[in-house]
């Protein structure tokens, strides 16, 4: 469920930030506001809690896997959306940092994908409305189901959304989405399933607790409004600023255009060492045919080829050369980089 | 269950590892921080069929292990047990993208392939520079380092508080599963009733631990602000750290490095 950061482009993984960022200092304010200081160390020791609660697994009923406690719904309802939005996003960061979930400049979808739903929209929205005043066990169970398996269906395709717009995987949207929001139809019901187990008890046990979260300044449309007009300002100012970025790449339109022209027969002619080595020598002299795409750097000409190799697509004869050179190259970089290492490591124990 | 108990040992490795005393623990965290979010950034901004020109980016993990006396068997398998989303979402690039993208020899790669290793490569640096920061930098370092940099005061002080009751709390959690497994005799599963109950306790006992956190704090003058307590200083040092390594990655984002020495090395050849 946690993107990666070798799956988005800097624009979408730039705007979730952006996104996250707003969402993170209007809840910083939004709890300061409600100058209860006794839930700065709850929510630290709660944001402990969830990973501990991650080690104890149960059975799900007539299969054979276990499940466990995902988070974002039980903050919630303990914590009220600003607080447990807080703690949501330090919990995905010490996991993007420690356990290598994600990664950093995924953290912003992240936090967005499994923070921003189950706290500002399945909680106030619908868990809050089935369980309301009057709460009793029934109540809680279909309330949590029911918000656990939407903010799971609603962060799913976030996820999917992400990757579509990242553009670096290759799965067709439709595809993608049809097995995403299955798979986490059911994890859905599953953590529905723990959280409802978890919420009861402690409303048999110790029902005070919860009145505490639900207590403060209802949640209601007119102060989600803010949210969303400054999401959407965000959105729009960051997309304006790091759209260059997709531009500098225009790969995706040269590629399907390349695949379009279905060039698979061009690839015949030679074959063995002497031939690529050929192509190699031949390479150079094609290359300031691809001067012309970016003047910037007529200098550095040679990297042309790889950059873009889908272009070279229709000249096979260079395609082998800049690729065998491509290879190697790699490998000369890879081995500098080692002995750089290595040199350095034993430097570092000398000294 | 052993195994995530090991997986939380590990946390006291990486923070182990963070409290050494070198070159690259000593810069301020601002600096590493701001470094590793560049080097991402430009890393990810690669387009979708780059490989060649994302291996010079190895440098940055290989030399910042090697100063900061890291174990890299360690960090590499940690960046590997991290692989399975983006290899599962990956894979399907060879299936959907068989168009043939590069000719060695006879044997033709296609496009899907070359993505595929791409992504896989971008997988391993981004993570690894994540690892790194950890690993030379410490949770307290990072929470501070972010309230310098902008971050308001309870993101910040709610990760350090988080990280503190991390290793309380999964060791209780950890003496409860251990406790419930003794006494049911080996048998493997837990039904959602009792886990409600476990989970349920823990979360009380979690809530009065708050209670007496709190009540502490007030005791030593707590008004409602928590001030961290890592002193930072942005020296020229940190200023050099940080601008001599963006310029590189911005080198090598421009210049494709390996293509380069490999056509002249090829060309030397033929």
């Amino acid at each position: 469920m946690h993107m990666a950061d070798a799956l988005i482009s800097p624009a979408v993984g730039g705007l979730m930030w952006a996104a996250t960022a707003g969402l993170t200092v209007y809840s910083a304010r939004k709890v300061k506001e409600e100058l209860d200081d006794r839930k700065v160390p709850l929510m630290g020791v709660l944001g402990a809690f969830i990973f501990a609660a991650q080690m104890i697994n149960f059975t799900i009923p007539a299969t054979g896997s276990s499940g466990h406690l995902g988070g974002g719904m039980i903050l919630a309802i303990l914590l009220g959306p600003y607080a447990a939005f807080l703690t949501m996003a330090s919990i995905l960061t010490v996991q993007a940092l420690f356990f290598a979930d994600g990664g950093l400049l995924a953290l912003g979808c992240n936090i967005f994908n499994l923070g921003f739903f189950p706290c500002f929209v399945a909680y106030p929205f619908i868990f809050r409305n089935i369980v309301g005043a009057g709460a009793n066990a029934r109540r809680i169970l279909t309330g949590s189901m029911i918000s656990a398996i939407l903010a799971l269906q609603m962060g799913a395709l976030g996820v999917v959304l992400e990757t579509f717009f990242s553009g670096i995987s290759e799965l067709p949207f439709s595809t993608f989405l049809l097995v995403m929001q299955p798979i986490h139809l059911a994890i859905g019901i599953v953590e529905g399933m723990a959280t409802a187990a978890v919420v009861t008890f402690v409303w048999k046990a110790r029902p005070e607790v919860m009145e505490l979260a639900a207590a403060p300044e209802p949640l209601t449309r007119v102060s989600l409004k803010p949210v969303l007009v400054g999401l959407l300002a965000v959105a729009f100012i960051t997309a304006g600023v790091l759209s260059w970025f997709a531009s500098a790449s225009p790969d995706g339109l040269e590629w399907s255009m390349a695949r379009t022209s279905g060039k698979e027969e061009l690839e015949a002619p030679e074959h063995g060492l002497h031939a690529l080595l050929a192509a190699a020598q031949k390479a150079t002299a094609f290359l300031p045919d691809y001067g012309f795409k970016e003047q910037e750097q007529d200098k550095v000409v040679p990297r042309e080829p790889a950059a873009k190799v889908q272009e070279v697509e229709s000249w096979p004869s260079v395609n082998g050369g800049t690729s065998v050179s491509g290879i190697v190259g790699a490998m000369l970089t890879l081995a500098m980089a080692g002995l750089i290492g290595f040199g350095l490591r034993r430097y570092q124990q000398r000294a | 269950m052993p195994k995530i108990e090991s997986s939380f040992l590990d946390i006291s490795r990486l923070d182990a590892l963070a409290s050494q005393r070198t070159l690259i623990h000593g810069l301020d965290p601002r600096a590493k921080i701001v470094t590793t979010l560049i080097f991402i950034f430009i890393v990810v901004s690669f387009p979708k069929h780059e490989v060649t020109a994302l291996v010079p980016f190895t440098l940055y993990p290989v030399v910042l292990i090697a100063l900061a006396n890291l174990p890299p068997g360690y960090l590499f398998q940690k960046v590997l047990l991290a692989a399975p989303f983006a290899f599962f979402v990956g894979i399907f690039n060879p299936l959907l993208d068989s168009e043939v993208l590069i000719h060695l020899g006879p044997v033709g790669i296609s496009g899907g392939w070359v993505s595929f290793a791409s992504i896989m490569l971008r997988f391993g640096l981004t993570v690894g520079a994540a690892l790194v920061l950890v690993a030379t930098t410490g949770m307290n370092g990072i929470g501070a380092g972010l309230e310098k940099l902008g971050a308001p005061n309870s993101f910040a002080v709610q990760l350090t508080f988080l990280y503190r009751y991390l290793f309380v709390l999964t060791d209780e959690a950890a003496r409860m599963v251990r406790a419930r497994s003794l006494r049911s005799f080996g048998i493997k599963g837990t039904e959602v009733k009792v886990f409600g109950y476990m989970i349920g306790h823990l979360l009380l006992r979690t809530m009065d631990r708050a209670q007496r956190i709190h009540q502490a704090m007030l005791c030593r003058g707590f008004t409602g602000e928590l001030r961290l307590p890592v002193p930072l200083k942005f020296s020229w040092r940190d200023m050099g750290f940080l601008a001599g390594w963006s310029s590189l990655f911005i080198l090598m984002r421009l210049v494709n490095i390996p293509q380069w020495m490999g056509l002249l090395v090829t060309e030397v050849l033929g």
